[in-house]
């Protein structure tokens, strides 16, 4: 069987699909580690502030700008009992709807979601963190990775949702 | 009086006699009374004697760069207008229509021509000025245009463009208000070349549920940064950088730093740096690359006002809190942070970040990372402070029986006053109960 010359192409909406649901379901149950696995060795991870929600982040204050070396310390971060935002740790729950492919360029494939995250902490009403994802994916030795992951909220500040202390 | 718990009957059992905030320099104790967390009526109170009283920060002028551009805050309880008008001179203009009270200007942030009242219409210039009436041939003769443009706030000046509003038409002129803290605010602006500091795109607005006093506390306790830190500290060892205090030194931090009163309940804190400073002190966490550029950033500040002056800026973290609600944390980042009380126990904070005009990409890119390693509601460390003040605000349900606060930390020391003592915190609790006190 011929291989097709751009892996990328072939991709499908169920095949990304599959791959937000399991994403979601390693976040969602705090396996930290494995969910570092499906990034790329230079992912990033951005979330823009809620007036400058298509701001660059490197002329405009984020909430969250990671490199990779930064993503794997905020794991570590989120790992250790003294991560007092997140002790115990919040129990989420992801909805991710409306997949869709909005480009392919070379090895990478761009992608849109929308979300709802519910954040429960005991003795606290639930926040619910609404918006859409914006990533770039990678297929690498066959395998889809994270290149970019950029979760967009709509409100037009964080306010009652307070800190965003997990991976939205 | 006595600490106890006396029985009940509520207010520890004596009534509404108890202090809202306690110093003994005699048996060296201080305490704050946990009312004043919880206290409707203590807020309502607050916002007459303090916010109403006090020159509460607005705005800078580099977020209103040309004419017609505005922005809209909540200062003070009250909805403003920060702009520049199209004559170029920058303005707090109180957004309530004249006619029957609407507000005037809806978006967040823009350039207007005018201020248009989606009500009856009514149209005013950036100045304020009112512009247009329509029907206006139907107002009596009494009715004079020329007196019904916005009103502006009652007081409004500016310090090296931190621009601040009173509410108190009497109030001493901001300058004087100042005092001691204009030092430190100098310290921020001689990082620019010019002189010119700009906030920097992208604002950062969340909810603390906790008592707007704890903030002003937490960001200028140096006490609380080893515990409720803990994860940042172990992020910035991981980065190569010494977070170790030297053996037998006494010291919490790897620093020996300084609590200062800067006079009408303004404080800082002044610390040797340890953690990196973008202007101008290079550490591992910027990354090899970026030495000859910290360097060079440092040449320039020593060729411009002398090597003690430039050490100073460059050697030296500083949290300066400014009396009430106004904080500048000058650290790996210069961030400006304004927190409004909505109640007793919630409060909005809006805070962004502050850089030299002159700054490169690379320089830009560098300071809004280190500000992301440390602040805000995704940082490394700001989550922690608020579960730290919202813990404390769950504890204050019991007040009745754990009523006092204690901030007695370095009193009866013949030295100085260090970063992790407690005397700079006393400065701002003495100053807001001398407030609330001279209102009672």
């Amino acid at each position: 069987m011929n291989k097709p010359l751009d892996e990328a192409a072939t991709i499908s909406r169920a095949e990304v699909e599959d791959f937000l649901f399991r994403e979601a379901d390693l976040l969602d149950n705090w396996r930290l580690d494995d969910w570092l696995g499906l990034m790329t060795d230079d992912a990033a991870y951005y979330v823009p502030p809620n007036d400058k929600p298509d701001g660059d982040h490197r002329f405009t204050l984020f909430t969250i700008a990671d490199d990779i070396v930064r993503l794997r310390e905020r794991v570590i971060r989120l790992k250790d009992p003294n991560c007092h935002a997140e002790y115990p740790p919040s129990r989420t729950r992801r909805l991710i709807t409306n997949v869709r492919i909005t480009g392919v360029e070379g090895d990478t494939i761009a992608i849109a979601a929308n979300f709802v995250v519910y954040r429960y902490r005991r003795g606290e009403p639930v926040r619910e963190f609404v918006g859409h994802y914006r990533h770039k994916l990678r297929r690498i030795g066959g395998v889809l990775k994270i290149a970019e992951r950029r979760a967009t909220l709509d409100a037009h500040e964080l306010g009652a949702m307070g800190s965003v202390s997990f991976i939205l | 009086m006595n600490d106890q718990y006396t029985g009940p009957g509520g207010r520890n059992g004596n009534g509404r006699s108890l202090p809202l905030v306690r110093e003994s320099r005699e048996n060296l104790s201080f305490s704050v009374n946990r009312e004043v967390f919880v206290s409707r009526e203590i807020f309502e109170r607050e916002q007459r004697a303090v916010f109403d009283r006090c020159w509460v920060y607005v705005g800078h002028a580099s977020e209103v760069r040309n004419p017609g551009d505005y922005k809209t805050r909540h200062i003070a309880g009250r909805p403003v207008i920060f702009c520049r008008d199209r004559d170029g001179q920058v303005r707090g203009l109180i957004n309530a229509c004249r006619h029957r009270g609407s507000i005037v200007c809806r978006e967040r942030e823009g350039n207007a021509r005018n201020f248009y009242c989606m009500y009856h219409g009514w149209t005013y210039n950036t100045d304020g000025t009112l512009r247009n009436v329509p029907g206006e041939e139907s107002y009596p003769a009494s009715f004079d245009k020329s007196a019904m443009g916005l009103m502006g706030v009652p007081r409004f000046e500016s310090y090296k463009d931190f621009y601040f509003a009173n509410f108190n038409r009497d109030a001493d002129d901001l300058e004087t208000y100042l005092a001691g803290a204009k030092a430190y605010i100098d310290l921020v602006v001689e990082q620019s070349p010019s002189g010119r500091m700009e906030i920097i795109s992208g604002v950062q607005e969340y909810d603390i549920k906790a008592n707007w006093k704890l903030l002003v506390e937490n960001s200028v306790d140096d006490y609380h940064l080893v515990a409720t830190h803990a994860t940042w500290l172990n992020y910035m060892r991981n980065s190569g950088v010494n977070m170790t205090p030297p053996k037998g030194s006494g010291l919490l931090l790897p620093t020996k730093g300084l609590g200062k009163d800067l006079g009408n309940g303004h404080l800082t804190t002044d610390n040797p740096n340890y953690r990196g400073r973008p202007v101008a002190r290079w550490i591992s966490v910027y990354g090899e690359d970026a030495k000859a550029d910290i360097d060079a950033i440092k040449a320039e500040l020593v060729a411009r006002l002398g090597e003690a002056r430039a050490a100073r800026i460059a050697d030296t973290n500083r949290n300066l809190a400014i009396f009430p609600n106004l904080v500048i944390n000058d650290g790996s980042s210069v961030t400006v942070r304004n927190f409004t009380p909505v109640g007793p126990d919630l409060m909005h904070v809006t805070a962004w970040a502050l850089g030299p005009v002159e700054e490169t990409e690379a320089q830009r890119a560098r300071r809004l990372h280190a500000f992301l390693t440390f602040y805000g509601p995704g940082g490394f460390a700001t989550p922690d402070d608020v579960a730290a003040l919202e813990n404390a605000q769950a504890g204050y349900a019991s007040w009745r029986e754990v009523p006092w606060n204690d901030l007695s930390r370095g009193m009866g020391k013949n030295d100085e006053q260090t970063n992790t003592d407690e005397e700079h915190l006393r400065v701002f609790w003495r100053r807001w109960s001398e407030l609330m006190e001279a209102r009672a």
